[in-house]
């Protein structure tokens, strides 16, 4: 079945703005997609007429607030395909799920101890880490990439050990794309015992995501990325390692019993989730991750890649343009350089015409480095694009390059 | 060569319809600008926004302050040359008597000054009224 574009940019309000008098080209969506109808519903719904606080209301609001709030984890819970729905933590996004995980390995993890992660890390999966081994006194190894932005994946192996306790890698990389092999990965790593952590935030987005499958001890991704709110995400962690993992923030909901002077953690998922959570967020990411389950995820899949390869084939036919990026197995990422454009000044044009890209460092300063530039431009597809919005980029693009020229 | 004042600026831009020319003008009035050698870019003097870098250098006389800035993209430097135009070789109160976002606007070009924008431009400005401050 061949994906009804029109259709679905239909169900996207923001899609059919004009900037400065030209259509909106948004090819910005590994900084955020943005949201249907469903979700923006889900949010005014909530807001409009089932406010209220969840877990403790002795009254029918909250009673109706607490149970969408619920019924939303449970299908964030079979998005991914938890084994229990108490496995799905709420969190601000990745970023905040990546620390709850990084605060434990701190605590846990002492001299001699070692941490992989990649050189494609974004901040979130790096910065966090960095830190945990600071002070746990525990060393940090970074698995070097190849030119082309793969993984290489003998020196994951070589830099694998028994003391290697905690493995991170993204599922996507959000600066180049690259998909990385996670299930062999996760082996690789449990076979000697690690602790395995997927940062999913640039990989959730695509679908497909069975937590069972890939093997690995936690994945943490975002709801803005997947078409849901802003300030809400998920930590998904595996039952008996949650349930004993160090607590992240103390406070009210997460407690048993309390004393003046001791206190007991409640259970999961209460015990990693500390305060009045966001409520209409968790209802908001609910309604994205169950309007997403409608669509057809392989033309989903197609369709994007359909985008890729044509802006790839027009990127190549380019002069003076050079993809960063070019591993074999990529989501709808193509991350780029002009010869004589800073990325700022390819910004600043394409904006002019309507066409929203990221362009700098893509929160990856390391990585960048890596690579020898000081940072791209960044169009990200999502399954509301069309080629025509490609050939609009490309021809925003030859407009900036003759600008710049 | 000598830049213009800010006021011919806003007249010069206001005679353009259309955006490139605009913009072909700022780029222009970028590259009309000295810049910074190479030894002069320094860690301390860099002003780093996330999507481009720029780079301020100060003088002062007694009675007037001097800037160079550079950075690695055009536009930008751009951008800085219209800073330039409002800021360069005024009195410490000259400088902080005038009103940057005003000028910005009558450009039409307030966007690019947003302290939102990663660009370093409201970093520069901030810097520049930091040093006026400090001079006056």
């Amino acid at each position: 079945m061949s994906l009804d574009v029109a259709a679905l940019r239909a169900q996207f309000p923001i899609l059919s703005k004009t900037v400065d008098g030209k259509p909106l080209v948004y090819l910005d969506n590994a900084a955020t997609t943005q949201k249907p109808q469903a979700v923006i519903d889900a949010l005014v719904d909530f807001y409009t007429g089932t406010n209220a606080n969840v877990h403790r209301g002795a009254h029918h609001l909250s009673d109706e607030a607490t149970r969408r709030y619920e019924n939303a984890r449970t299908s964030v819970a079979k998005f991914i395909n938890a084994t229990v729905r108490e496995e799905v933590i709420w969190t601000a996004g990745t970023t905040e799920a990546i620390n709850i995980v990084a605060n434990g390995v701190g605590q846990l993890l002492s001299e001699g101890d070692e941490v992989m992660v990649t050189e494609l890390e974004h901040h979130a999966n790096l910065v966090t880490w960095q830190q945990a081994c600071r002070r746990a006194g525990a060393t940090l190894n970074i698995v070097p990439i190849f030119d082309s932005g793969e993984l290489d994946v003998d020196a994951f192996d070589r830099l694998l050990s028994e003391n290697t306790k905690m493995v991170a890698f993204p599922h996507v990389s959000n600066a180049l794309g690259t998909v990385n092999p996670i299930k062999l990965l996760t082996q690789k790593a449990k076979a000697v015992g690690a602790w395995v952590l997927v940062d999913g935030a640039q990989g959730i987005a695509h679908g497909g995501v069975d937590v069972q499958d890939i093997g690995c001890d936690f994945y943490a991704f975002s709801g803005h990325k997947l078409f849901g709110p802003t300030g809400i995400g998920c930590l998904w962690g595996k039952k008996d390692v949650l349930e004993t993992w160090p607590v992240w923030q103390v406070g009210g909901e997460m407690i048993k019993d309390v004393t003046y002077h001791e206190a007991t953690w409640g259970a999961l998922p209460n015990r990693l989730e500390a305060g009045t959570p966001n409520i209409a967020g968790a209802i908001g990411m609910g309604a994205a991750v169950d309007w997403f389950s409608g669509l057809d995820v392989k033309a989903l899949h197609e369709h994007e890649q359909k985008l890729l390869a044509y802006a790839t084939q027009q990127a190549e036919a380019l002069e003076g343009m050079r993809i960063i990026g070019t591993a074999p197995n990529k989501v709808g990422v193509l991350s780029f350089a002009l010869d004589g454009a800073h990325p700022a000044d390819i910004g600043f044009i394409l904006d002019r015409q309507g066409v929203a890209i990221r362009t700098g460092d893509n929160c990856a300063q390391p990585l960048m480095k890596r690579l020898g530039v000081p940072g791209t431009a960044r169009a990200s597809f999502s399954i509301y694009n069309t080629l025509e919005e490609v050939d609009s980029l490309f021809a925003a693009l030859k407009k900036a390059k003759m600008m710049l020229a | 060569m000598q830049l213009p004042s800010s006021d011919e600026i806003i007249d010069d831009l206001a005679f353009f319809d259309d955006w490139e020319q605009r913009y072909q003008y700022i780029i222009d009035l970028g590259k009309s600008i000295p810049g910074l050698p190479e030894d002069a870019k320094t860690p301390e003097r860099l002003v780093k926004g996330c999507q481009s870098s720029v780079w301020l250098v100060e003088s002062y006389d007694g009675s007037k302050i001097n800037f160079d800035v550079d950075s690695d993209a055009v536009i930008v430097q751009g951008l800085l040359a219209l800073v330039l135009a409002a800021y360069n070789n005024k009195t410490p109160s000259d400088i902080l008597a005038f009103d940057i976002d005003g000028y910005f606007e009558a450009l039409d070009l307030e966007r690019h000054i947003t302290p939102t924008r990663g660009n370093g431009l409201r970093a520069i400005v901030g810097k520049i009224q930091e040093l006026a401050k400090a001079n006056a």
